[in-house]
């Protein structure tokens, strides 16, 4: 895949403050990025350097091959959509989409031609001729998206541009997001909080944390083998269950030891084929639990006294004790458990993750 | 803009219409199938006394106060339509008997100040002269300065404003005698010009803050998005930031207009007795202290001469509220 974006040890810091730190970051022609993180994690900063937005302390950006580090935004190729929407409150959406062609002075033949093209293809044609405070949210961020689309441009960057909606409006523009890139294969850097829409979105997530990229890897990647155990805490919800304990040698093999229970490793995938033996975390994700018969073939079996039942009608979540330890679970949604039931339930330590425990890094 | 609902307002969901046929209408004892499941006592919407004690404090304190404000306006308008024989009666709150608009007349074109006797128009027309240049003049400058200072933010451009801040706590006074002298130097001193140049630089302070702020509060991504759609310093300001800006601009007219006009001291010190604007042609006539004093003109003069900032008042304070309400439906 040829680079459509390519990000050079960029930095970027407000008087002593550093909020990106030496970052590089390739991003393929077509591909959907996800930039993913907790609020103040630089995620938003990192768009807005790539946007031009923001001028960058150091280091380099090149879009389409093209060196953009000083470039203005509005000539480096890109088309922008913001949470708030950002659309002009005194212009319809006509004008709202036909602004940026206007300063780029276009003829107007084509600049009708392409807010037609963008409106046509968003659905929003009958709105075209009302002002911004005539339309609902998600109408709102629809004509944001085709003020970006009729630019015409390589990449598009979202800034949580979803954020702003209520759950139902925000599925719904998700899978419209998701087609419109199946449509034009554009490249797209998505920046969000919310895991699902960076799983669903994705083809590659990059998850960010105090201003560096912790994991760079699809979606599959990232929830079967988080690089590290804040990866690991932040995808998934609920969040993955862990044990503390050490690595060592036992019955033969090596194993897992926590308190009072031992899990064998037998089949686990190491990153590395010989395994430092040591203090570390075991974690498990909760739908990786199996409870009732299928606990009785697990590798691992364990018994808890279930405190809590969150029914959530697809799946029931169960807050267990167990050894002195609190494990969430999710189980069928049908499943009959109530609080204070004894419970049994087990797990194959292979679908585990491992992490070191003082650099918390996946061994 | 979403309504809040009237919750008082005979709304529907509110209207005590049982849901006779909810699954728990066995469950509810003795309960009628058709009647009204209604009760003896309270119901629907609370009854609000007109006379309560509370409405007769605050209307009656309302007539009151506005009755006292209201009472020097009547006995100027009263006493600027009678006649002068009618005033050495002594009865100001009477209405005038003989009712005559000659001392408007005289207010408006033959008033005598020490100098000249054209009345106020003389004053009036220079006033204009003065207050419009000032107020569109300081409008624009103060604007522009307010967008860079909100959204291009430059290298000491926190220290710039503070400094223009600043400015606005120095007393008048204290520049009176420099200014007098920066405009002689500059061959400005006694000319309307020069009266224009110190009022516009006198409202930057005060306009600069106005401006900055609320372009401080339009969203940064309004403006980041025109930035991506290619838009500069001057297209972003009148296309973007100006149209969406039209309650702050008759806030700063109103304040402009009523400064301007109502300036004393500026016009009196830098002009020269035929350039007077109307306070100071006001003044003239008023304390002029020849022959007998004219009540009748004195007080003809005043309300003309009030005339102006009242009229912006009246015509700006509705499309203030307008554009107030049009500022807050934002996309």
């Amino acid at each position: 895949m040829e680079a459509s974006i390519a990000i050079n040890n960029l930095s970027l810091s407000f008087g002593s403050l550093e909020v990106l730190k030496d970052l590089n970051l390739d991003v393929g022609q077509g591909e959907f990025l996800v930039l993913l993180g907790s609020s103040g994690c630089g995620k938003s900063t990192l768009l807005n350097c790539i946007a031009g937005l923001l001028d960058v302390t150091g280091g380099q950006i090149f879009i389409g091959g093209r060196n953009v580090t000083w470039e203005e935004p509005s000539k480096r190729g890109i088309g922008m959509v913001f949470q708030s929407y950002a659309l002009y409150p005194q212009m319809t959406v006509a004008g709202n989409l036909s602004f940026g062609l206007k300063n780029a002075g276009l003829p107007k033949q084509e600049i009708r031609e392409r807010v037609d093209r963008a409106a046509k293809v968003l659905q929003i044609e009958p709105l075209l001729n009302r002002k911004p405070a005539a339309l609902s949210g998600g109408q709102r961020q629809r004509a944001a998206i085709g003020r970006a689309l009729v630019r015409d441009a390589d990449v598009f960057l979202f800034d949580e541009p979803l954020s702003n909606l209520d759950a139902k409006l925000r599925a719904d523009l998700r899978v419209e997001i998701k087609q419109l890139h199946q449509k034009l294969h554009n490249t797209m850097i998505y920046v969000t909080h919310d895991q699902i829409e960076a799983m669903t979105l994705a083809d590659r997530i990059a998850i960010m944390r105090g201003g560096r990229i912790l994991q760079l890897a699809s979606p599959k990647e990232i929830y079967n083998r988080p690089a590290s155990k804040y990866v690991a805490e932040f995808i998934g919800s609920p969040t993955m269950n862990f044990f503390a304990g050490e690595i060592g040698e036992a019955g033969g093999g090596l194993c897992f030891m926590a308190s009072d229970n031992i899990f064998p490793l037998d089949d686990y995938a190491f990153l590395d084929r010989s395994p430092v033996a040591g203090a570390a975390w075991f974690g498990i994700r909760p739908e990786h639990m199996v409870c009732g018969t299928d606990a009785e073939n697990a590798p691992v079996r364990l018994q808890g006294r279930v405190e809590l039942v969150e029914p959530l009608g697809s799946d029931t979540l169960a807050r267990i004790s167990a050894s002195g330890q609190v494990l969430w679970i999710r189980m069928d949604g049908q499943a009959n458990v109530t609080a204070g039931d004894t419970l049994q339930f087990g797990f194959d330590p292979a679908r585990g993750n491992i992490f070191d425990k003082a650099t918390e890094d996946r061994v | 803009m979403t309504k809040a609902p009237h919750l008082l307002k005979g709304s529907l969901k509110y209207a005590g219409e049982p849901a006779e046929t909810g699954p728990d209408r066995a469950l509810r004892p003795g309960s009628p199938a058709t009647a009204t499941r209604m009760m003896d006592g309270p119901a629907g919407r609370k009854p609000r006394k007109v006379l309560s004690r509370r409405n007769i404090m605050i209307y009656g304190t309302l007539i009151v106060v506005s009755l006292y404000y209201l009472l020097p306006l009547y006995v100027m308008i009263v006493t600027s339509l009678k006649g002068m024989p009618e005033i050495r009666l002594g009865n100001i709150f009477a209405p005038p008997v003989d009712v005559t608009f000659q001392p408007w007349v005289k207010a408006w074109a033959e008033a005598c100040t020490g100098l000249n006797c054209d009345g106020l128009s003389r004053g009036f027309f220079n006033s204009v002269k003065i207050l419009v240049p000032s107020v569109i003049l300081s409008i624009a400058i103060a604007s522009v300065n307010g967008y860079a200072l909100a959204n291009w933010r430059f290298k000491g451009s926190e220290t710039f404003f503070a400094i223009l801040i600043v400015g606005a706590f120095i007393p008048y006074q204290v520049m009176i005698y420099p200014i007098v002298i920066l405009l002689r130097e500059m061959g400005l001193y006694g000319s309307l010009s020069g009266l224009v140049l110190v009022h516009t630089i006198f409202g930057m302070p005060i306009l600069t803050l106005l401006f900055r702020n609320y372009f401080a509060s339009v969203p940064q991504e309004l403006f980041k998005a025109a930035r991506v759609d290619g838009a500069g310093f001057w297209s972003i300001y009148f296309r973007i930031m100006v149209p969406m800006s039209l309650p702050i601009f008759v806030v700063a007219m109103i304040l402009q207009v009523t400064g301007i006009w109502n300036d004393f001291l500026f016009g009196v010190i830098y002009t020269k007795p035929d350039l007077y604007p109307m306070t100071v042609q006001l003044n003239n006539i008023v304390n002029s202290t020849q022959g007998v004093k004219e009540y009748n003109v004195n007080m003809a003069a005043t309300v003309l001469t009030g005339l102006v900032p009242l009229t912006i008042y009246f015509i700006s304070g509705k499309l203030f509220v307008r554009g107030i309400a049009a500022g807050a439906v934002k996309g």
